[in-house]
């Protein structure tokens, strides 16, 4: 291994000396150079110091080419030479590339069948939840509690400085807006009504299933789709605890149970925002802010949003636990199914939202 | 100890926390051999592995790896030395969203942008067939690997820059007899080929009685004893003893003798 580290090559006639060393370092800018050269009968490598398998595969391809026969090497590069042309091997065919129509008739067809399957196993997955739960009920020393605790602590008591912070920003928003539009009829006073009844009804349990969904239903997604990967599941249901039992139930109780008090807090967190900005903006006193939200929100309202924030929590439980479950392979897809379980979870929650909207209207509840 | 060494390493420290790992570790690998690291269940065996290749600052000591010294080393130069490496992790670690042939690809990627698309492929094609794993393995995903194929895909990526000194952590495990010879057979071929120098951790008795020239024992938050197979299984050192002269170890020695006078 003497010499400098230099790499050169000569051609007399058919003959291609190479000189110097022929590392994977020069092979940047010779393999062009060699492509293009004439036919070559003879490669001499005496004059080489050194080569790795990277020069040897270069020499060998060059040889097998042009027919060429290779001289000059010693005992170390005729042995590299012979291993490496044991590993020559034809390169599997490129993949035929499909025409555009077709490409996106597949893609089509493709998201399609998946989407199909999705909605089957989410009823699926639903169905053994139910089946679960139906376990439990008949064996209650069965429920995890401290495993329900734990997540309770975590979808709801970690997420009371964020819910809350938020939920005054949007009351002081709404009251600001109503009062702004409201004082060209004079009537500001109804932005009270504006702030109380839409807090209770909707903003308070929509802004607050949107961030249990984003902080929640994607952690339920990342936790149980990295055990996924990592065979805790398979390992858990080999030794016969159940997923559903100590993954899934858990997360789907403390959900349904934190929702509504989340929600509730919100609704009270977006009326105070409300108030302060009525009270600093269009001077009316806490105690007028109280009587007057007294006088116009009814006992409807609050169940309105009490019943819907459950099935909101049991909503994004199911989302996010779902795609958990469907994580396979890799990290992309880990990554790929929490987006999905956040994007679902909030779409559902909106088409539901709408549904009850009118179902409450129909049955009088305005 | 002599300056030509590949990696020397004194006086090295690694502690987590109160818990101290390695306290005074002195070893030396030579160029061109074989090196075995054994050791029980947490001696930090894998964890002198990442100090030697970077991955770990020590608490103290000094670690050079062909001529550069590792410990607190700048990032940023750390490619002058990595180039010159290849390293099997224990599981792997391929990456998940890339095929294998893609893998092969990366450091080449990385340290020659500028190889041509059809050579850089053909580079990848022989690699992929030098770790004895069959060609339509390029376009797989790690996830569609077996646990022996994962381990040679891994081979073969830590190859792709035809390093002078590989490190495996533990090359043979979760293989089966043959493809575990294989890889042994593999380590000793690019050895003669390269002249390649190979630091692996290993609980392989066969691998390190077949390939090692050396091997290393840590123990006692130190290596007790650097030598071939042959001397170390007659000292008088009650872990040494049971490790090599267990029913296991006299199993792998016979094997080995009769290799030898079968050949």
């Amino acid at each position: 291994m003497t010499g400098s580290d230099d790499f050169s090559f000569d051609i007399e006639g058919d003959q291609l000396a190479l000189q110097g060393v022929l590392t994977l370092a020069h092979l940047d800018s010779l393999s062009n150079k060699l492509n293009t050269l004439p036919s070559i009968k003879v490669i001499d490598l005496s004059n080489l110091h050194r080569m790795d398998t990277a020069g040897a595969w270069v020499v060998h391809k060059l040889a097998q080419e042009n027919n060429a026969e290779v001289k000059g090497a010693d005992a170390g590069m005729a042995h590299i030479l012979e291993r490496i042309s044991q590993y020559d091997r034809p390169l599997p065919p490129e993949p035929k590339a499909l025409s555009p129509l077709i490409y996106v008739l597949t893609g089509v067809g493709k998201n399609a069948v998946h989407v199909w399957y999705t909605a089957l196993g989410l009823i699926n997955f639903f169905g053994a939840l139910l089946i679960s739960i139906w376990h439990t009920i008949c064996h209650p020393s069965r429920l995890r509690t401290t495993a329900i605790i734990c997540q309770m602590e975590s979808v709801g008591v970690n997420a009371l400085a964020i819910v809350g912070l938020m939920s005054v920003l949007v009351g002081v928003v709404i009251a600001q807006q109503g009062a702004v539009q409201l004082r060209q009829f004079g009537a500001e006073i109804y932005s009270i009504n504006l702030v109380g009844r839409i807090s209770f009804r909707e903003l308070g349990v929509l802004m607050t299933a949107i961030m249990v969904a984003g902080r929640s239903g994607s952690a339920f997604a990342a936790q149980i789709g990295s055990m996924n990967l990592a065979e805790e599941i398979d390992a858990m249901r080999i030794i016969g605890v159940s997923p559903m039992e100590s993954l899934v139930l858990p997360r789907f109780i403390a959900s349904i149970l934190m929702m509504p008090l989340l929600g509730f807090y919100a609704t009270i967190a977006a009326i105070v925002g409300g108030g302060l900005l009525c009270w600093s903006v269009l001077d009316i006193p806490p105690t007028t802010f109280i009587t007057r939200l007294r006088e116009v929100i009814p006992y409807t309202d609050v169940a309105v949003g009490l019943i819907k924030a459950p099935i909101f929590g049991a909503l994004i439980a199911v989302a996010g636990c779902f795609q958990g479950t469907q994580v396979k392979g890799n990290a992309e897809q880990l990554g790929y199914c929490t987006t999905k379980a956040v994007v679902h979870s909030i779409f559902l929650v909106i088409v539901l939202d709408a549904f009850f909207a009118v179902f409450f209207s129909e049955i009088g509840w305005v | 100890m002599s300056d030509s060494d590949i990696i020397q390493i004194e006086g090295l420290k690694n502690s987590f926390g109160s818990q101290i790992v390695h306290d005074g570790v002195d070893l030396n690998v030579r160029k061109g051999e074989i090196l075995g690291l054994v050791g029980g269940s947490g001696t930090g065996k894998s964890v002198l592995m990442r100090s030697i290749i970077g991955l770990q600052q020590p608490t103290a000591g000094s670690i050079k790896v062909l001529g550069h010294e590792m410990v607190g080393k700048d990032p940023l130069n750390m490619r002058m030395v990595s180039r010159h490496w290849g390293v099997l992790f224990q599981e792997s670690a391929l990456f998940s969203t890339l095929n294998i042939t893609e893998n092969v690809k990366v450091p080449l990627r990385e340290y020659y942008p500028d190889l041509d698309e059809t050579l850089l492929e053909q580079i990848a094609s022989y690699k992929i067939a030098m770790t004895d794993l069959p060609e339509d393995v390029g376009v797989k995903f790690n996830s569609e690997l077996s646990g022996g194929m994962r381990k040679r895909a891994g081979l073969a990526r830590a190859l792709a820059l035809d390093p002078d000194l590989l490190f495996l952590d533990e090359p043979t495990s979760g293989l089966d007899p043959v493809s575990a010879d294989a890889i042994d057979a593999l380590i000793l071929g690019l050895r003669k080929m390269l002249g390649l120098t190979v630091f692996m951790i290993t609980h392989d008795l066969d691998s390190l009685y077949n390939i090692c020239d050396r091997v290393a024992v840590l123990a006692d938050r130190k290596v007790l004893a650097v030598d071939s197979v042959e001397n170390l299984t007659k000292l008088d050192h009650p872990w040494i003893k049971r490790y090599f002269n267990g029913p296991r170890g006299r199993a792998a020695a016979e094997s080995f003798e009769a290799r030898k006078t079968g050949a």
